[in-house]
């Protein structure tokens, strides 16, 4: 199968008046379709740096990035950002006004989203007024509806208390898993990494490289919560928790 | 309120309301007292009606500058001077404020020259004014300008550059421009900031044209003021003092129902 993102040694240094910052050292991996990847490191290894570079924000200091032919990229940050001045139709609508798409066919298709994933009663509400996993679902709308074929998820659950988060993780990855598509997600908590995805990359500290790949067999689990119950899932996780912490 | 409201939350209500009152009350109170030992001083002799004015005299001149028709002349010409002063301020001001956010080059080299103007007591410049643009309207809405440009410059430019850095990251996500960037999100964002400049410019633009009135002396509450004191009418000096305290706190009223509708209109 075609990849549909390859990274070929990619390499990134932050400039700044203080110094030179090498985020990361050499960094090469695949994406295929339908696959969703994590990418888990230690706090400030150069994670969030290789989303960007992959969405083309930043220009890698070294080796390139190469996407399948056509492909669209979306971006979930952090923060949900959401607007607190306009609704929550209209904050999903943000992405589809700024990229100049936004008409009654595209309105009609987050509706369908909204409704799908349920947001519609609260269309009309402002984001201070619903709930931390509600208001994630509305910026993973808000990203969807521009139709990516590619979803670059950068700690989207890190700012949610813990059962919120369970709740979230379970939805978000189902809904990529509904509209198939393609996502990479970085996380530093390991049991999330393990439950929501079929492979995980584990990265050094920075400057990052490539640590170790676990592409992820859990017999029967179909969603993250079945996941955590799973009998290999401890294995995994011991795996990866003693990548983590290896001291050089 | 819904129906099933509980009998506690009745009672805490009605005493909010009660404080609410009582407040009110006092407040009536100190000005009703305040005008009454003025008054009753100046009847007993205890302070000199002609120097300290008394309510009754402001009264008597207020009606007798009223009938003349002078009375709404020189407020008209505070008023228009005060809220040209301020939108104009205001909107220079924000103009600026956009333009240094575009231009962070432009910016860092105003730094210095916005810090020091800012410090400085814009009002010392209206005698110059008066030299350049002459004894005139223009000299004081000069100096109103001044006065309150140069703090809305500083405050919106803060507002503009206090917007989470990230939010710029997702409008880049969007493959957004510096401009849509600017509309869906920067301007938007500092809203509150520009309308609390327009309230901060209410009180400053006054000061500007008084100022301005003062020296210019053709017309408005600033000349009746000064015009007053030199022919030792302390009637019109002191009426024209409250009636300048009113139209203020009737321009910060005005500007309040504008922050309602502006942030109605941002939705
Ligand atoms: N704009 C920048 N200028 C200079 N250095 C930067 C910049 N952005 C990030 N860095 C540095 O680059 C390194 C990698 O940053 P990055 O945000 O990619 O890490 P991360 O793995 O996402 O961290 P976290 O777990 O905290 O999100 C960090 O050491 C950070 O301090
Ligand atoms: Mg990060």
């Amino acid at each position: 199968m075609e990849a549909i993102v390859r990274l070929h040694g990619l390499g990134l240094d932050y400039h700044s008046a203080q110094g030179e910052t090498r985020a990361v050292e050499e960094v090469s991996f695949a994406v295929y379709p339908g696959e969703l990847v994590s990418l888990v490191g230690p706090s400030g290894c150069g994670k969030s740096t290789i989303l960007s570079a992959i969405a083309g924000l930043l220009p890698p200091s070294r080796g390139r990035v190469e996407l399948a032919e056509g492909i669209r990229v979306g971006y979930m940050l952090q923060k949900d950002h959401l607007l607190e001045w306009r609704t929550i139709f209209r904050n999903a609508c943000l992405g589809l006004e700024i990229a100049k798409k936004l008409n009654a066919t595209t309105k009609q298709e987050v509706w369908a989203l909204l409704e799908k994933y349920g947001l519609a009663d609260f269309a009309f509400r402002k984001p201070s007024e619903l709930s931390g996993g509600m208001r994630q679902r509305a910026a993973l709308i808000r990203t969807l509806a521009l139709k990516p074929d590619v979803l670059l998820l950068d700690e989207p659950f890190s700012a949610l208390d813990y059962q919120t988060r369970l709740h979230a993780a379970d939805e978000v990855t189902g809904i990529i898993r509904s509209e198939q598509k393609t996502a990479i997600l970085v996380t530093h908590d390991i049991s999330e990494a393990i439950a929501c995805s079929d492979r995980v990359l584990v990265l050094s500290k920075r400057p990052a490289v490539l640590k170790n790949t676990y592409p992820i067999q859990l017999d029967g689990a179909k969603t993250p919560f079945q996941a955590r119950e799973s009998a290999d899932f401890h294995c995994y996780f011991n795996q990866i928790w003693k990548d983590l912490d290896y001291h050089e | 309120m819904n129906d099933n409201t509980s009998a506690s939350q009745k009672a805490y209500l009605a005493a909010l309301q009660r404080q609410k009152h009582w407040v009110t009350f006092f407040q009536w109170a100190c000005l009703g007292l305040f005008l009454l030992l003025w008054e009753v001083c100046a009847a007993l002799g205890v302070i000199d009606p002609f120097l300290f004015s008394s309510p009754s005299r402001m009264v008597r001149s207020c009606v007798e500058l009223l009938s003349g028709g002078e009375l709404f002349y020189h407020i008209g010409i505070t008023v228009f001077e005060t809220v040209l002063g301020f939108t104009l301020g205001t909107i220079l001001g924000v103009g600026i404020a956009i333009l240094l956010w575009w231009n962070p080059f432009l910016h860092r080299v105003a730094q210095p020259y916005l810090v020091i103007l800012n410090s400085l007591p814009k009002t010392a410049l209206a005698p110059i004014f008066i030299v350049w643009i002459g004894n005139n309207m223009g000299s004081i809405l000069a100096v109103a300008i001044l006065t309150s440009v140069i703090v809305t410059i500083l405050n919106v430019l803060n507002g503009f550059l206090s917007v989470d850095p990230e939010k710029q990251k997702l409008i880049a996500t969007f493959g957004g421009t510096k401009r849509q960037l600017f509309f869906a999100v920067i301007l938007p964002s500092a809203v509150p900031d520009i309308m609390n400049a327009l309230k901060i410019n209410v009180g400053l633009s006054f000061v500007g044209v008084m100022v301005g009135e003062f020296l210019v002396s053709k017309a408005g509450l600033g000349y009746l003021i000064t015009y007053g004191s030199q022919v030792f009418k302390l009637d019109w000096v002191m009426l024209s003092v409250v009636i300048l305290a009113l139209l203020s706190a009737f321009l910060y009223r005005a500007i309040l129902y504008l922050e309602k509708a502006v942030l109605r209109w941002r939705e």
